[in-house]
């Protein structure tokens, strides 16, 4: 399949010394939705930003839709689309004029169904005529998702599109974003929710300093990456691991009280579930009693966490 | 894809024209109530102690192009730079540089409605000053361009300060401590030929002194300097700003990161 971006080698220095990309390589496949995650600092916004014009990269590339982006430009970012993470927009401005003002800007004639039809979509139809400013801080979020929307790009970027929007508006906002796929738009998202990327997309990418940790399918990674944990409390307090149970990966904690399965293969795999039952026959085989047992998978914020955290985080995963 | 989108141009350009009006009070009136201030001042009260006028000319009327070019330099700096400033220190400026826009839709649409507001106000001062002095204009067409190019010129340079700006104190600077200061020295209320030596010589390294006096010479038909270098300087400080505006598009300097 033609990816519909592709980066390589991307670099980019700050004035200062700092290296905010540090060669990133990655491909992103139409109508797909794709996750970015990374903490603070990681580069997601200036990765975005060196694709959307705002931002000058140091060296590499940038292919949209099979073109170079630094010379077909004009041509290229009319099919493009940014929702920043800043709130930054003509506060003064109405909400219908403002988005009106974003089709126009991308050289489009007006096209008065569309933006009604997103204006509604978004929950903003009724405040076409209110200034910006006197909107909540959600709505203000979705009259910039409305401008994005407003030149129908067929590649939109959203940086932090659910930050400091309540639960219930970054419900609608993800039904929003599904809606766009099912239309064909290729959505990236960056986000802090891990749930965000769970609930959503169909491919996560873990970025830290500037590096692309890893990018595979969400089910794959959870797959790969996810573990089976499994408290197993016991009846009585054991001073170290049965001999029976050691060929396990288990590990006594809380005083010999609990003891403690790491292992399997994570979500997708029962690898996990099924060792847990073996460990439960071994311990009762052994005549260990045991009063409950708490098993749960590794979610893909563990994964996430792992990675980030881990003193080996792993090298880049597949060409993404 | 052409070239330019007159589309996107046009959108930019009632943008801006949109929140001048937003700002009337700001963009308008003060300015028009400024100028209306110098023509009691100097126009009625000082002019009237002049009997002679100057060179021919009645002082009240010898004013008014000077008065005019005063708005002009200081509206259209101010509006053009305060233009581009504002989506820079608001972040809302990624819409402009992901958009499918170059320098010239830019330049045409910031640049154009800065122009327009300063040609709106140069009629409106104008009319003002019809109610306190009897002026007339020798050659209207060349006044209406030169007018123009004045405009655009500095609302080019206004555009380059916006870009250069950090905050708010260097937007209002530069007009406030550079230009106001050249504009009140540079022939607006008398001509260079009343100075003495070496006063006369240093005034005509100003170069508000041939705006002034190009000016003048649409009006009554003669300046202290020949209206070919007034016009030719201006034109090649229009031709420096737009040069300079195209580097930073192409650098990106002060805008993209």
């Amino acid at each position: 399949m033609q990816p519909i971006l592709e980066i390589r080698g991307l670099t980019k220095t700050y004035k200062g010394g700092f290296t905010a990309l540090k060669g990133v390589d990655l491909s992103i496949n139409k109508g797909e939705i794709f996750a970015l995650l990374g903490p603070n600092g990681a580069g997601k916004t200036t990765l975005i930003g060196a694709v959307c014009g705002l931002v000058r990269p140091t060296s590499g590339t940038i292919h949209v839709f099979g073109e170079d982006m630094g010379r077909h430009w004009r041509r290229l970012r009319a099919k493009v689309g940014l929702v920043p993470q800043e709130l930054a927009t003509d506060m003064f401005e109405p909400v219908l004029r403002s988005v009106n003002h974003s089709r126009g800007l991308f050289g489009l004639p007006p096209k008065p169904e569309l933006i009604e039809e997103t204006l509604r979509a978004l929950s903003l139809w009724e405040k076409r005529d209110d200034q910006i400013r006197t909107l909540s801080g959600g709505m203000k979020r979705r009259v910039l998702i409305a401008k994005a929307l407003a030149h129908e790009p067929e590649l939109l970027f959203l940086d932090e599109p659910t930050a400091g929007v309540d639960v219930e508006l970054r419900r609608d906002m993800w039904k929003q974003i599904a809606v766009l796929r099912e239309r064909g738009t290729t959505v990236i998202l960056t986000t802090h929710y891990i749930e965000e990327a769970e609930e959503m997309a169909d491919r996560v990418g873990i970025i830290r300093k500037g590096e692309i940790l890893m990018v595979d399918e969400k089910a794959a990674m959870m797959e790969r990456l996810g573990r089976t944990e499994a408290l197993i409390t016991l009846a009585a307090p054991l001073t170290e691991v049965p001999e029976a149970v050691s060929a396990y990966p288990v590990s006594l904690i809380e005083d010999g009280k609990v003891l403690c399965y790491r292992g399997g293969g994570g979500e997708g795999s029962s690898a996990g579930t099924a060792e847990v039952a073996e460990l439960t026959k071994a311990l009762t085989r052994a005549g260990i009693d045991y009063t409950s047992i708490d098993i749960h998978e590794s979610s893909l914020e563990d994964i996430f966490v792992n990675l980030l955290e881990g003193p080996d985080a792993p090298a880049q995963g597949e060409a993404a | 894809m052409s070239l330019f989108n007159a589309r996107s141009a046009w959108t930019i350009y009632k943008q801006e024209l949109m929140r001048a009006f937003r700002t009337a009070m700001q963009s308008i009136l003060a300015p028009v109530l400024t100028t209306t201030l110098y023509f009691v001042v100097f126009g009625a009260a000082i002019g009237s102690q002049m009997s002679g006028g100057v060179g021919g000319v009645n002082y009240g009327a010898f004013i008014v192009p000077g008065l005019l070019l005063l708005t002009i330099l200081g509206e259209s700096t101010s509006n053009a730079s305060f233009g581009i400033y504002m989506p820079r220190f608001t972040g809302a400026i990624y819409e402009l540089l992901s958009a499918p826009v170059g320098v010239a839709e830019t330049l045409v649409g910031f640049v154009g409605a800065a122009a327009t507001k300063s040609l709106i106000l140069a009629a409106i001062i104008l009319a003002t000053a019809s109610l306190f002095v009897d002026y007339s204009i020798a050659h209207p067409l060349y006044a209406f361009c030169y007018v123009l190019l004045v405009s655009a010129s500095f609302s080019l340079f206004g555009f380059i300060l916006g870009i250069w700006a950090d905050s708010f104190e260097k937007l209002t600077i530069v007009p406030l401590l550079i230009l106001t200061p050249l504009t009140f020295l540079g022939g607006t209320f008398y001509s260079i030929d009343m100075l003495p030596e070496p006063w006369r010589s240093i005034a005509m390294a100003n170069p508000v002194v041939y705006l002034v006096n190009g000016l003048r010479w649409t009006f009554y038909g003669k300046s202290d300097v020949p209206i070919a270098l007034s016009l030719g300087l201006t034109v090649l400080f229009l031709a420096i700003c737009v040069g300079f505006i195209s580097w930073v598009f192409r650098t990106g300097w002060r805008l993209r990161t």
